[in-house]
């Protein structure tokens, strides 16, 4: 019964990886771009919560959804006017401008929050469980595992049901072309990143809710994302969040024999599935 | 005045010159073809007007504007939709979504639906639900046309519709050119063969090496001229 309460465990704290991966996933999937700043852009998230919550004496979630359209707006600015400037055939450009983009988060994030680590106040509802025979799950929990899941249903419903989303589709294929469709790609990308932030806000808000955080862990959490993504296969939504759940299962199992050995097994995982699937669990068929 | 035209175009990829001052004009409900030999600017100059490649302002001019200098969803937006060489169909997108994509930027209401573009070709029905890249060459080609249609275009550019299909297909799909033209477009098509060139248009520019080297009705064109215009006097 205690693998079967560890498993479960696993399975919820996947959602809070797919939560991080989400934004990834989708930036990835449209412009072929892997920002190294997600996981700082999340710790940025997390501190503007913090920020409204402390300023206007919010609620974390109310503080959350005042966050996302600063926060999308954000990313779309970023994309606008800095990303797409490194997008070509090179890949190098992007990575070392958001390499770069991570160190002066952090260093920004240092100089105006400290190190102190901080976290999002926590009611009696989001500390409660439910207990369910001899299983008892976290409320928090089971919220993150929800909203991931919603996250990539919202997702997936844009991508396959909407002009937006055959937009999207269209630009990742053949961005010239897409032109010819009356499309910007720019806007298009920008929009995209906008979105991704959106998802950030979300992953920033259980981050701060779950654990403290402070300026340095940005990285951790992009590893734990980029993980996610690549198990799942590259610009596959469904598979982020399965990338997400076998990364949590593989640490919460890891745990429970050896708490030293829970951040080991997740990346332990990661390489196993790399090994016997290159390309993830489920490649797209093009590209 | 002619709704299109483009005047002293020119056009380079980096240090390689392809167009030197090309002048053409495309009245209005006019259908004129652009013939000549691979490599001669025809896609450059298909490109150039739909703003795929930029050039100055005054070099390309539409319904009195100049749109030489805009982007190509700007142009696009206007109504001049293309139909680009090799059909550049979206992989990830069904053929009906590839059709409904040809509205993106631009919602005119006109003769053109997803239901008439299917009546027009209705193999693309059938076929709706399938990804675009899995039909048959001549059914891409179609998806393609009907995509660029679907945004009720003002001006139709064709950039060889019917490279590598086979001669009953390509009579199938130059089938729809009385409907096009119908429908209220201008069109110019871009083609190597020269028979159905003259065929379909009212005016034939013949181009070699960047430049224009002859123009006019089919019937005032003799094969010798067409001949040299496309090959060069001296072979
Ligand atoms: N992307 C490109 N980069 C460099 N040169 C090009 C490019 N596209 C075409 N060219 C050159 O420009 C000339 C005209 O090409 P193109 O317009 O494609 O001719 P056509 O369509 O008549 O076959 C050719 O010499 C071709 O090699
Ligand atoms: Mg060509």
């Amino acid at each position: 019964m205690i693998w079967v309460d560890t498993i479960l465990q696993g399975i919820l704290l996947g959602g809070l990886y797919a939560l991080f991966a989400a934004g990834l996933s989708l930036v990835f999937g449209i412009m072929r771009l892997v920002n190294l700043a997600h996981g700082d852009l999340i710790v940025m998230g997390a501190y503007l919560i913090l920020l409204l919550v402390t300023l206007l004496g919010l609620s974390p979630f109310l503080a959350a959804l005042i966050a996302m359209p600063v926060m999308f707006l954000l990313g779309w600015a970023l994309q606008k006017f800095l990303l797409n400037r490194t997008l070509g055939d090179d890949i190098l450009p992007p990575l070392l401008v958001t390499f770069g983009l991570s160190i002066a988060l952090q260093n920004a994030l240092l100089e105006t929050f400290s190190a102190d680590s901080q976290r999002l106040p926590t009611d009696a509802l989001t500390t409660a469980s439910l207990q369910m025979g001899p299983i008892s799950l976290g409320v928090m929990p089971l919220l993150t595992f929800a909203s991931a899941v919603a996250v990539i249903l919202g997702l997936n419903q844009l991508f396959y049901r909407t002009e937006l989303g055959r937009a999207f589709r269209a630009t990742s294929d053949d961005p010239v072309t897409a032109g010819l469709m009356g499309i910007k790609p720019a806007n298009i990308f920008a929009t995209a990143t906008g979105i991704a932030l959106v998802i950030v806000t979300i992953a920033a808000l259980y981050l701060g809710l779950r654990a403290n955080f402070d300026p340095n862990i940005g990285p951790a959490r992009l590893i734990y994302a980029f993980e996610a993504v690549i198990i799942g296969g590259l610009g596959s939504l469904w598979g982020t969040l399965a990338g997400g759940i076998i990364i949590g299962v593989a640490q919460t199992l890891g745990a429970a024999i050896n708490p030293e050995w829970q951040i080991l097994s997740g990346h332990i995982a990661f390489l196993l599935v790399l090994l016997v699937r290159p390309r993830g669990l489920f490649p797209r068929a093009h590209d | 005045m002619p709704l299109l035209t483009t005047r002293n175009l020119v056009a380079r990829y980096g240090d390689f010159q392809a167009l030197f001052g090309v002048d053409i004009d495309l009245g209005e409900a006019e259908t004129i073809a652009i013939i000549g030999a691979n490599g001669a600017g025809k896609t450059t100059l298909m490109r150039s007007i739909a703003g795929v490649l930029r050039n100055q302002a005054d070099a390309v001019r539409f319904d009195g504007a100049e749109i030489g200098a805009l982007p190509a969803d700007e142009i696009m937006a206007l109504g001049v939709a293309m139909v680009p060489e090799g059909r550049k169909l979206f992989p990830s997108l069904s053929v009906e979504e590839n059709l409904l994509i040809g509205t993106y930027g631009r919602k005119q209401s006109g003769h053109w639906t997803l239901e008439t573009v299917c009546d027009l070709f209705p193999i693309l029905r059938e076929r709706r639900h399938n990804p675009g890249t899995a039909l048959s060459g001549g059914q891409q080609q179609m998806v393609a046309i009907g995509r660029a249609l679907m945004s009720n275009p003002r001006v139709l550019l064709c950039d060889e519709i019917s490279l590598g299909l086979a001669p009953v297909v390509i009579k199938d799909i130059y089938k729809a050119v009385p409907a096009i033209k119908a429908a209220g477009a201008s069109i110019i098509v871009v083609e190597q063969d020269i028979a159905q060139a003259l065929a379909v248009a009212d005016r034939v520019y013949c181009m070699m090496e960047g430049r224009v080297t002859l123009s006019g009705t089919p019937d005032s064109l003799s094969r010798e001229a067409i001949h040299n215009a496309y090959f060069g006097a001296h072979q």
